[in-house]
């Protein structure tokens, strides 16, 4: 009995891993939408970590350059999207879409000498309570650090929105950039740093793919997680918990996927597959029926463009 | 000093010039980018831009390009025009296909002028039904559109995967992840011997023709540009917006569908795992750099495709990854998005004034 709790313990472990990009994606995605801003280019930012990282581990060497500099490359290229929607005013969909198409282009192009390179190991702690205890111990231990930052990120960015006064003013931006401005706040400041923090976000998101999760780099390797991450937040109706809980079901969904097809059930390969994206219209269409729900969580000037006559 | 004016009207000549000028600044720009890289920006960029339509057969390539995309682009302008965000237009495609192609081997024994029509008709009914979920779901469910229609695509992709891979992978195939290759009466007619040119550049500029009668000279297209305009405006003119949200979904998945089928009864000729390269998300490119207007997008669906046969090139001469032409793609987007600020504001570059100094 003992043996099959730990087998349990270790496929919670497995969902929690597969879950950590969707959680850190869409925390940083959150705070760009909370701030009225709608960033497409999630899946973009996200390859771009994931290229910047590996490439950073193998030039240098060093995981924690490999980290901090798949963060900068997220916010350096959310940068364009930042100048563009802000200072150009551009339509912030059109913007995203070439963000994610740019950025995959990119990280192809970057990534070329790095195809078929090994990963190197990233360092897994508590590992000896790991194995020394059942059930527990599988689940909370023998993980790496962004895993257990990626579970307090949630937390941290709910305390950050509701109770904080930098909180306080991007929701206020987000909702009302007019009134927000007339009171002194300077919108496309606040604009601009959300930009750049959900950038952040998800370039580590992509790190921990080519790092951590499935240490190596290959092309497209995001495979989709960034819509998944978008398709989230709304999922969430726009609160950091609930982007915990939803990530939880999708990376229980996708991992599960992988064990049924492990066991050789009698059902396609590609029907398990297309589980995650299916349950994601799915559960889309069950929080969007009721639209009262939808409007009272929805950052008001969500995607809307700001102009301030000077 | 720099002195930036809102403009009180929008030129024409400016909103028609600006996708020009995007394109000069993304040349220049992937200049920079190949002399990173390491090479002789100006070779690269002939490599990419010149060697490809230098000779008949790379012309003939261009239009085997331009010609789904184009299609795609077309539809996508009548969800563009009314602010409905069909991105997903690469699954309405392969949907598209899956059912032409599926039909295409059900007529497989038969040999009749009759057989090309029903194909690419079913397939163009594929994508308009596929287009359809997302339309529903908005409509009736309040679902976004933009979410759901990108996760169809995936579907689609793996439907596809399962069905050339499983049930109509070809008996004599030794398991290769293929369909038969389709009969003869179940291919596009190729218009010149030796090149890959076929009858479906005319479904494409029927199509052109088509959307530019809707587009400016019906109730209908009247319509999706008010909705476009102004969604109050809309409404309080009384238009019922589902009926017309549903409608331009049809419109742009029954393209994207013609599309598909265009590609697999034209140069592919049967059913297998890549029948795109990402054209449906690569049209919504062309889409906004024509300016969403039918001549417009046709100039700019043979500008995108050498960004195609640009990166295919390149590939070849510069052993740079097929990618670099999603690079060229998407920064043409961000340059055009970027100088439409000139369409909006004027920018008045004005003699420093003594107290300033």
């Amino acid at each position: 009995m003992s043996f099959d709790l730990n087998f349990i313990g270790i496929l919670i472990g497995a969902i929690m891993a597969s879950s950590v990009p969707l959680i850190l994606a869409a925390s940083g995605e959150l705070i760009t939408e909370r701030s009225g801003v709608l960033n497409l280019g999630v899946e973009g930012m996200m390859i771009i970590g994931a290229i910047s990282g590996f490439a950073l581990m193998v030039v240098t060497d060093n995981l924690f350059f490999a980290v901090v500099g798949s963060m900068l490359s997220g916010l350096i290229i959310s940068l364009i999207f930042g100048l563009l929607t802000q200072s150009l005013l551009t339509n912030h969909v059109a913007t995203g879409l070439a963000l994610t198409i740019f950025g995959i282009g990119m990280s192809a192009m970057i990534g070329k000498n790095f195809v078929g390179i090994p990963g190197k190991e990233f360092p897994l702690l508590f590992v000896n309570l790991k194995e020394s205890i059942p059930f527990l111990g599988p689940v909370f231990f023998g993980h790496s650090i962004i895993l257990y930052f990626a579970f307090g990120l949630p937390f941290l960015t709910n305390y950050f929105l509701k109770k904080t006064k930098t909180g306080l003013i991007i929701r206020a931006v987000g909702d009302s950039p007019t009134s927000a401005s007339n009171q002194g706040i300077n919108v496309t400041l606040v604009r601009y740093s959300c930009i750049l923090y959900g950038g952040a976000m998800c370039g580590l998101a992509g790190a921990y793919l080519s790092l951590i999760y499935t240490p190596q780099w290959i092309e497209n390797m995001t495979g989709g997680r960034g819509w998944i991450a978008l398709a989230l937040v709304v999922f969430a109706t726009w609160s950091p918990i609930k982007v915990l809980i939803g990530a939880l079901i999708f990376g229980g969904i996708t991992i599960l996927q992988l064990h049924m097809q492990a066991a050789g059930l009698r059902i396609p390969v590609q029907l398990l597959s297309a589980l995650p994206y299916i349950m994601t219209i799915i559960v889309l269409v069950v929080i969007s029926r009721d639209s009262r729900k939808i409007k009272l969580n929805t950052p008001t000037s969500l995607g809307q463009i700001f102009y301030k006559e000077k | 000093m720099i002195k930036v004016e809102k403009r009180s009207d929008v030129s024409r000549s400016i909103y028609f010039l600006t996708p020009v000028l995007a394109i000069f600044l993304t040349l220049f720009g992937g200049g920079i980018i190949f002399f990173i890289l390491g090479f002789n920006p100006i070779e690269a960029l002939k490599f990419f831009f010149i060697t490809p339509i230098s000779d008949l057969y790379g012309l003939s390539e261009l239009l085997v390009k331009a010609t789904p995309l184009c299609l795609i682009a077309i539809g996508l302008s009548f969800c563009f025009k009314s602010n409905n965000w069909n991105i997903g237009a690469e699954g309405q495609l392969i949907f598209g296909g899956i059912v032409g192609g599926g039909v295409a081997l059900l007529f497989y024994n038969h040999d009749g002028f009759y057989v090309l029509p029903i194909i690419i008709l079913s397939g163009a009914i594929g994508g308009m039904l596929f287009a359809m979920i997302p339309a529903i779901l908005k409509t009736y469910f309040n679902t976004n559109e933009i979410l759901v229609s990108l996760m169809l695509v995936y579907v689609a992709k793996l439907l596809l995967d399962y069905l050339v891979v499983g049930p109509w992978s070809n008996p004599e195939g030794f398991n290769f992840p293929e369909t038969r290759q389709f009969s003869e009466s179940a291919r596009m007619p190729i218009l010149f011997v030796g090149l890959r040119i076929h009858a479906g550049i005319f479904i494409t500029l029927i199509t052109v023709f088509l959307s530019w009668l809707i587009l400016y000279k019906t109730y209908l297209g009247f319509q999706i540009k008010v909705s476009g305009l102004s969604l109050k405006t809309a409404k309080y003119a009384g238009f019922k917006g589902k009926t017309m949200i549903i409608i331009v979904f049809m419109i742009s998945g029954a393209c994207a569908g013609l599309a598909g089928v265009g590609e697999i009864t034209g140069p592919i000729g049967q059913l297998h795992r890549n029948i795109s390269p990402d054209y449906g998300f690569t049209a919504i490119i062309v889409a906004f750099l024509g300016r969403l207007n039918p001549i417009g997008i046709i100039f700019a669906s043979l500008i995108v495709a050498l960004t195609y046969l640009g990166a295919e090139t390149a590939q070849i001469f510069l052993q740079v990854p097929k990618y670099t032409g999603q690079v060229f793609q998407g920064m043409i987007l961000f340059f055009l998005l970027g100088s439409d600020y000139l369409l909006f504001f004027k920018i008045k570059f004005l003699g420093l004034k003594k107290n300033e100094l």
